[in-house]
């Protein structure tokens, strides 16, 4: 008995433990939101305290003020947009066709596309620069969506996700009911992957939203900027305090951050499904 | 040559009439680069000018002898070292933690670990630089009320390395714990309980049953880890790009030294022979993997 209540005891004070580390890892994202809520004069205080004083919104009315944040958002919501669509469709597409088709140059395709996905695109990037340059399209939003129209992580795991969940005795009683292959591809099959389509539509924005690297080498117009872009530049501008800055850090995260919330067991599921990050 | 059947050929030409265009696109944005890359490093190859001379291995030597190149590939070791280690050995321990006494706060647990994953990493960056300030940081004044003075995390060289593997570590270890914990979970518990009934304590049948079936998936998650550490970027340049420092100039590392040779000094093939050297990291990485996997395991 007193064993048993030992044990619990343990067991209280490692749950315990465990929300503590916890805590820790959010506290970045709580500070930059409390930081984003208090008057600049706060911002001087040591120790700082944990929340603000006074509250107040202004920070965020003078990150808006100072720096198109309205355009960078929508310049996001466009890249971030356009490429879940492409990838979501060459993703279907080669994963359909590589699943449920036999012919030559089927298996070289598809080892190929394995071998490349983990090669890292910091790698590559200076080849695929030449090749947008070569296109005219440095410093534009096609220059800037182009290398986001695949992921080969992606037909990978539409490949993967047709072969679980789409049998080949449904694809011959179609095809027996007189339906042509383009409309079983199209209406028939992502009825069937509506979850993989999902999962894969979730990471592929998730990607491009948080992409850095890509944009900040292509594009030198602030005007094109997607809002992780703009608020790198932001951060080395000179009149932005900590306020300001954490306002429009805020404004940068919040939409993964909320949509993690909302969408958090079918963002984990997929994780763990699939090992994709 | 036998004559392909009308059905096979309208197959075919369905099969490849719809995987062209992607493959095509596969080609131009993967396949092409990376080999182009390789391409590139045996030219004096100029961004702007029209340079375009073929110089053997000359890029690749001297690069052997380039401080700018050897401080970056030491300091980017050092962050993917303490990155992976660290990364995987909290997420190991939280995992652990988690799937035998966890209870009902685990998946709360998941959240508030997972949350540093998705967030994107300029933000995130910018928070933990206010929290690392000098001056008005939190940390600094913590350490104060135990009596230590304020260190430099971001504008000293090496505690700017600290910072960064300790941010990299942030971002990194829900990912891996989420798959540890996935691998964790996997394991019948059967096993469990029959050890227990033959008298093996919580860290023998952890040490016995628990560890060893979870190596192939710590094999993985390290692999990527150390692969994705290798190419950090976005952290260093956001850390140290306030008004004062130019941006990323404070922690060399790779990308930013490949970044900084082909688009500063527009010197495209030493930046690609730079590119061909971490690529050489991945594959050493990759092998390891694929040797280590592909053992039976005892």
């Amino acid at each position: 008995m007193g064993q048993l209540r030992r044990g619990r005891a343990i067991r209280l004070l490692i749950q315990i433990a465990l929300l503590a580390v916890g805590l820790v890892m959010v506290f970045p994202l709580f500070w930059l939101i409390s930081t984003s809520l208090r008057p600049a004069p706060e911002l001087l205080e040591s120790p700082p305290a944990l929340l603000p004083q006074h509250w107040t919104l202004d920070n965020y009315a003078s990150a808006f003020a100072a720096a198109p944040f309205g355009s960078w958002l929508i310049n996001s919501v466009i890249f971030a947009t356009v490429s879940t669509f492409f990838i979501l469709i060459t993703s279907s597409v080669a994963g359909y066709i590589l699943a449920k088709f036999r012919f030559p140059g089927n298996n070289f395709i598809f080892i190929l596309i394995l071998a490349t996905a983990i090669v890292p695109f910091e790698i590559y990037v200076l080849p695929v620069f030449l090749e947008v340059q070569a296109l005219s399209l440095i410093n534009t939003m096609p220059g800037l969506i182009l290398p986001y129209v695949i992921l080969s992580y992606g037909i990978f795991f539409m490949r993967q996700n047709v072969m679980a969940s789409v049998p080949d005795e449904l694809l011959d009683a179609s095809r027996m009911d007189g339906l042509s292959e383009t409309g079983i591809m199209v209406r028939l099959v992502p009825r069937l992957l509506a979850p993989a389509i999902s999962a894969l539509a979730i990471f592929a924005y998730l990607q491009s939203w948080t992409a850095f690297i890509w944009p900040l080498l292509v594009l030198n117009d602030p005007n094109l900027f997607p809002v992780q872009l703009g608020l790198a530049q932001f951060n080395s501008s000179v009149s932005v305090n900590y306020a300001v800055l954490s306002a429009g850090a805020v404004v940068a995260m919040a939409p993964t951050v909320i949509a993690f919330l909302v969408l958090r067991r079918r963002i984990i599921e997929g994780v763990t499904l699939t090992g994709f990050k | 040559m036998p004559p392909v059947p009308p059905r096979r050929r309208r197959v075919y030409l369905f099969a490849y009439g719809f995987l062209a265009p992607i493959i095509a696109l596969f080609a131009f944005l993967r396949i092409f680069p990376i080999i182009y890359t390789v391409f590139l490093a045996f030219f004096n190859w100029s961004l702007v000018g029209t340079d375009h001379t073929f110089v053997g291995l000359d890029n690749f030597t001297n690069l052997l002898g380039d401080p700018n190149f050897q401080t970056a590939f030491l300091n980017t070791t050092i962050i993917a070292i303490g990155t992976t280690v660290l990364s995987i050995g909290l997420a190991f321990f939280v995992a652990a933690v988690v799937a035998y006494g966890g209870g009902k706060i685990g998946g709360l647990i998941e959240i508030l670990f997972f949350l540093p994953v998705v967030t994107p990493l300029v933000p995130a960056t910018l928070g933990w630089r206010s929290l690392l300030d000098y001056q008005h940081g939190l940390l600094n004044a913590i350490f104060g009320l135990f009596g230590i003075p304020n260190q430099a995390w971001t504008t000293d060289p090496t505690l700017a390395i600290v910072s960064i593997i300790a941010i990299s570590v942030w971002a990194q270890v829900g990912y891996n714990m989420i798959i540890l914990l996935v691998g964790m979970r996997s394991i019948p518990r059967l096993y469990m309980e029959a050890a227990a009934v033959d008298g093996a304590s919580t860290w023998r049948q952890f040490r016995h049953i628990t560890f060893p079936l979870m190596v192939p998936i710590l094999l993985f998650v390290t692999v990527i880890t150390t692969i994705q550490a290798y190419n950090v970027f976005t952290q260093v340049f956001v850390l140290a790009s306030d008004v004062q420092g130019a941006p990323g100039y404070l922690v060399r590392v790779l990308v930013y030294d490949i970044f900084q040779n082909g688009f500063r000094y527009f010197n495209f093939g030493y930046a690609a022979a730079e590119a061909v050297y971490l690529f050489l990291v991945v594959i050493v990485l990759m092998l390891i993997q694929f040797r280590l996997f592909n053992r039976p395991t005892d």
